[in-house]
Order: C-alpha cells, then sequence, then structure tokens
C-alpha cells in the first residue's frame, strides 16, 4: 500500500502573528513549523505503515527551506520525500497550490492521500479537498478516526455535534484533522538518516498535465484585501469563590450586563 | 572554525527541547517533591531512542554522536536536572564502558539492551572510605571456579536499585612495589540486577536531584559468571578513570542545562517583576547580572561542545572533560545562586523552579570528579 501525505510548513502562530508593513505575513519573523493538521495526518499513515508496512512518501509545496519539515517528516518515519518549488509557483492561492500538488501526484503511484484538514497560516481547508477534485478522487473531510479496512478506508468525520463513518474505496484523499492522534517524536537517529537521504525536488516542468495559467500568483483568482492578527481580549477578571457563591456572583454579572 | 550548529544537530535539539518540555516540564517539581524515580519519562525515552543515543545502530543504538547526546542532557536538565543526571550516568557511566572495553558478547547481551533503553544502567566506583582517592576502596573480587565472587559495598549509586546492570569495580588482586608499599589491582566487573549475594542497602535522601536513584550497593559472596570481567584482569582502575572522563562530558551538560534553564526563567522573571513602578530587568543591576550570565553560560557551552567533539574525535580527552565539568559546574552554581537573588523571596519558595535548580546544581561540583579533582587532572596536565 502506497500512501501520499501532503504537508506544509508554516510560521509557529504560538508567539503570535507578525505581519510585514504591506500586511503579508512575516514569515521570516516566526518559527516554521510542520502544520500541525498536517502532522496528524502523517502520524495517521505512519501508525498504516507501523500495522501493515504501507510505505509513506511526505510531498510538500514552498520554498527550498520547506526540505526542513520534510526532513522532520523522514525523522519521524516517512520513506521518501518531495519538495515541488519553483519560483513560477510563488504567491499561490488554494486554486494554484492545489493544481500544483495535483499535477505532482500525476506522477506517482498512491492508495491513499492525506492531507491535514487546513493550515494555521491561511485557515481555508479548501486545498486538500481541490486535489481530489482535480484527481477525480473521492475525499472525506474531517477526519478524527481512520482505519484501513481491506481496499477501502473507514473514517469517522468530525461535525459539531456529531460524527459520520463513512467508508471509501481507495484511491481517495482523507482531510485530518488534528485530534486524529498525538503525533511521535522524531528520533535522534532518524534525524541522522533524515539527512543522509535524498529529497526529490520538482520544479514546474515535473507537473503533469497542468496549465500555466493556473499556476502561481498569475494564476491565483483570490485576491487578499486585508489580513490582521485577531484582535486580543482583555485579561478578564479571576474571582475565588465557592460553587454557590461563583453562581450569585455570576447570575448578579449577568445581569448587570443585561445579559439575562 | 564554524560555531554554528549543522542542520542535524539542530534539529535534534529542537526535538530534546520539545520533549523536555512537553514531557519532562510538567513533572519536574512532582519528582522533586516526592523523590520518585521518574519511570514514566525513562519508558518515554527508551521508546524515542534516548537511551542510546551515541551507540552504533548495530548495537541498538541510534548511532548519533557524543554531541547529539550532550544536547539531550542539557535540554533534559534545563527543565529537570533528576531527568538529566539518569541518562548521563546511564549511557556514560554503564553503555560506554562495554562498548569500548566489552568483548563482542558482552556488547551483544548489553549494549544492546541498554542502548533500546529495555535495561538501565549504573556505576559502582564509589566506597564509604574511597571518594576521590579510590585506593581506599576495600570490595574485592575473587575468581572461584566459573565464577567471580564480590564481597564489599558501594555507596551513593546514581540509578541504584532502578537499574538493571551496573559496572563494579573491585580489587581483583595486592601487590607490592619495589619499596615495599601495598597496592591494590582493581578489575571492572558487569554484575546483573538480581545475582545471587547482590542487594540493596539504603536509599540516600539528597540535597537536589531528589528523583534520581541513590542507593548503597551490598555485594555478599555475590557470584557472578567469570565472563562478566570487563576488561582485562587488573585494568579497572584505567577503565574506571576513562569512563569517568566520558562520564564528566555528560554531567558538564547537565550542569551546563541547569544554569540555562534558571537564566531562562531570571530572563522572564525580571521582564515581568515590578519594583518602584518599573520591571526589575530595566534595572542596570538586573541587566549587567543578565549579561555576565549569559556570558558565562555560553563559555560553559562551548567548553562542553568542544569537549563532546574531543571524545568523537579523540582517544584521550581528560583534559577536555575536566575542563568542561569544573567551569560548567562551576557556572550551574553561579547562576543558580544569582538567579535565586533576582527572584527575592519568590526565588527561596519550592514552588518556583529556581529554587530546585539551586539545590540540582550543587552536585554537579562533586559527583563524578570534584571540582578539586578536576584541577588536578587540568594542573597535571599542565605540569607533566
Amino acid at each position: 500500500m502506497k500512501i501520499v501525505v501532503c504537508i506544509k510548513q508554516v510560521p509557529d502562530t504560538k508567539g503570535g502573528v507578525k505581519f510585514n508593513p504591506d500586511g503579508t505575513l512575516d514569515r521570516a519573523a516566526m518559527l516554521a513549523i510542520m502544520n500541525p493538521d498536517d502532522k496528524a495526518g502523517l502520524e495517521a499513515a505512519l501508525r498504516i505503515k507501523d500495522e501493515t508496512g504501507a510505505e509513506v512518501t511526505v510531498l510538500t509545496m514552498g520554498l527550498p527551506k520547506a526540505d526542513d519539515v520534510l526532513r522532520e517528516a523522514l525523522a519521524m518515519g516517512a520513506d521518501n520525500a518531495i519538495l515541488v518549488t519553483d519560483r513560477v509557483l510563488g504567491g499561490a492561492d488554494t486554486w494554484a497550490t492545489s493544481t500544483t500538488i495535483a499535477g505532482a501526484l500525476r506522477n506517482i503511484d498512491y492508495d491513499l492521500i492525506i492531507t491535514g484538514r487546513q493550515a494555521i497560516d491561511g485557515d481555508t481547508a479548501q486545498v486538500g479537498p481541490q486535489i481530489a477534485e482535480h484527481l477525480g478522487l473521492p475525499v472525506i473531510s474531517y477526519a478524527e478516526e481512520l482505519r484501513i479496512e481491506g481496499d477501502s478506508v473507514v473514517v469517522k468525520r468530525q461535525y459539531e455535534d456529531r460524527y459520520h463513518e463513512l467508508k471509501a474505496k481507495m484511491p481517495c484523499l482523507v482531510t485530518a484533522l488534528s485530534e486524529l492522534n498525538v503525533p511521535r517524536y522524531m528520533t535522534p537517529g532518524g534525524i541522522f538518516d533524515a539527512y543522509d537521504k535524498e529529497v526529490t525536488v520538482w520544479g514546474r516542468a515535473d507537473l503533469k498535465d497542468v496549465d500555466d495559467s493556473n499556476l502561481g500568483l498569475k494564476g491565483s483568482p483570490t485576491k487578499i484585501a486585508k489580513a490582521s492578527d485577531k484582535v486580543r481580549k482583555g485579561a478578564g477578571e479571576k474571582v475565588n469563590l465557592d460553587p454557590t457563591e461563583s453562581v450569585a456572583y455570576l447570575i448578579g454579572k449577568f445581569k448587570e450586563k443585561h445579559v439575562i | 572554525m564554524d560555531f554554528t550548529l549543522d542542520k542535524k544537530h539542530e534539529m535534534a535539539r529542537n526535538l530534546f527541547k520539545e520533549f523536555a518540555e512537553t514531557e519532562v516540564k510538567p513533572l519536574a517539581q512532582e519528582v522533586d517533591e516526592t523523590e520518585v524515580f521518574p519511570r514514566e519519562t525513562v519508558t518515554k525515552m527508551q521508546k524515542y531512542g534516548f537511551m542510546g543515543i551515541p551507540v552504533p545502530k548495530e548495537y541498538g543504538g541510534q548511532g548519533c554522536d557524543p554531541l547529539t547526546y550532550v544536547m539531550c542532557v542539557e535540554e533534559l536538565s534545563k527543565v529537570c536536572g533528576t531527568t538529566g543526571v539518569i541518562v548521563s550516568a546511564h549511557t556514560s557511566l554503564c553503555v560506554d564502558p562495554i562498548m569500548t572495553y566489552g568483548t563482542e558478547e558482552q556488547k551483544q547481551k548489553y549494549v544492546r539492551a541498554l542502548a533500546t533503553g529495555e535495561k538501565l544502567g549504573a556505576f559502582a566506583l564509589t566506597e564509604p572510605g574511597a571518594g576521590t582517592d579510590a585506593q581506599g576502596a576495600q570490595t574485592k573480587a575473587v575468581l572461584d571456579g566459573d565464577e567471580w565472587v564480590l564481597n564489599g559495598s558501594k555507596c551513593f549509586i546514581t540509578n541504584g536499585k532502578e537499574a538493571d546492570v551496573y559496572i563494579v569495580i573491585a580489587i581483583t588482586s595486592i601487590t607490592e612495589d619495589k619499596r615495599g608499599r601495598k597496592k591494590k589491582n582493581f578489575s571492572a566487573f558487569i554484575v546483573d540486577k538480581g545475582a545471587p549475594g547482590f542487594s540493596f542497602g539504603t536509599k540516600e535522601k539528597k540535597m537536589g536531584i531528589r528523583g534520581s536513584s541513590t542507593y548503597e550497593l551490598i555485594f555478599e559472596d555475590c557470584r557472578i559468571p567469570k565472563d562478566n570481567l570487563l576488561g582485562p584482569e587488573g585494568k579497572g582502575f584505567p577503565i574506571a578513570m576513562h569512563t569517568l572522563d566520558g562520564g564528566r562530558i555528560g554531567i558538564a551538560a547537565q550542569a551546563l542545562g541547569i544554569a540555562e534553564g534558571a537564566l531562562e526563567r531570571a530572563i522572564a522573571y525580571t521582564k515581568e517583576r515590578k519594583q518602584f513602578g518599573r520591571s526589575i530587568a530595566q534595572q542596570q543591576n538586573t541587566q549587567f547580572k543578565l549579561a555576565d550570565m549569559a556570558t558565562r553560560v555560553e563559555a560553559a557551552q562551548l567548553l562542553v561542545y568542544k569537549a563532546a567533539m574531543a571524545k568523537a574525535t579523540q582517544k584521550v580527552y581528560s583534559v577536555e572533560a575536566a575542563k568542561a565539568k569544573l567551569f560548567a559546574a562551576e557556572t550551574a552554581m553561579a547562576v543558580t545562586t544569582e538567579v535565586v537573588q533576582l527572584f527575592g523571596g519568590y526565588g527561596y519558595i519550592r514552588e518556583y523552579d529556581v529554587e530546585r535548580m539551586m539545590r540540582d546544581a550543587k552536585i554537579t561540583e562533586i559527583y563524578e570528579g570534584t571540582s578539586e579533582v578536576q584541577r588536578m587532572v587540568i594542573s597535571g596536565a599542565l605540569l607533566k
């Protein structure tokens, strides 16, 4: 069985988001990490590998420094890594990105493609399903559980108040939630091996069946008017009361604020 | 000369840092308070290969270098000195001598199990009457048919009782020199927990590294197979000294980590703590203290990394190891003491990590050769 996991290097938003004066993300000022949902997707693939001996390939599109997340994936246990990088692919929105990744995926064999639900820098959740659309594959998004049954995958798909259990015959694409699992750590030896391995690097010329008009900034229909960080809330008020008193206190506050 | 880490070492450091922050830090206070050996953490470290970092893959290790191992002890010790020394004593004092002096059979039997973390290791040289002066040792080993019979006791043994495999140094003969002075000749042995006649005495109650299990080992007609002699008979003393050279690099890394951990907390705290209407980090007194500590910590780090590189490339690295341990240990003590002072009254309260760090730092000036011993080693080489 062959699994491809699409991963993305994203700025770590834990310490807040930093912007350039022109409103774009100041990626250089923020630590680069593997997108959490993608990491859960990789862990899911590695667990299938542990059980069945599946071959796991990781693929990313990005700047040459995205090599770091591929090495990290190799150090966690992935078998192969592909970096899709080319100046003409820069500035891509979700449409151009999914077109590019689908163009790369047409070169390789797979039974299952796993992507993260969404990246913490864009939060669109569009790229995974778009890739499936480009490749004509069934897609199950928002996976909080995933297992293999014969030639199919069975996925517990999360909703706000319920879940659906869906079964799809492979090949198919699944988008993973970070709640899917707790990803393993790398091992020190895995890291040393990862840097001895070859990462396959592909450019525009290696993409199959894609049109230039759908690539890079020029091929991106999305226009971003403005981006901003979340507005920070105040520290709030802390009170130390027993349960009965705190209920009374809260009710009082709600009344005061005309909530009730 | 390039002082930057390459990518794989940088990534290894990130791994150790993330592991330490996520898995070790939340338990550090409890481990200190309850003096309970953090078995759960050791099991996790075993799973991720931390117990055999510099060991070749063919013996079940990770196939990395001493620098990677040193960074692991450093990062663990930043958040918990106890966890740092568990890895250090296991790797430097038990796995390393078997890798260096063991027969192929001994390596296959012991190193594999130790490097994968299936078994935990310890090292026993110190005795109640023999610390720095190893000649004061009393523990003897006598060959009886196919077995060595050990009698005596060892004290202050790190990982004692928790460990499965012990390197034990014992007297195997006494010879006289030309002037008629008696000289004890030592040999090194591998002793398994559970060997007949091998038991544990008192558990020590310590000032710091309180979750590390420190026990007395007792040998009463303890019988071990003849094949468990490690290295040539009579070479136990040089084996022990060479082993301690490696061990000192591990302890230097532990001391470095404690100092770095304390400094990190001081930076965060002094920015938050307000007195006289502004943060104490805005006072020049604080700024100069932070600057001095940061400079000293970096100097310690360079010495520790240099010693680790020397271990990777040189046969003898006693002086590098002694300098690293001396400076890192004294840095740890000085920095943690200063950081407690910067924290003021809060620094003296057990709820804050820096109080524990100051207690943990002290041992690094004492075990695996006191600072005085390190000075003897360094000056001895200068005046040779």
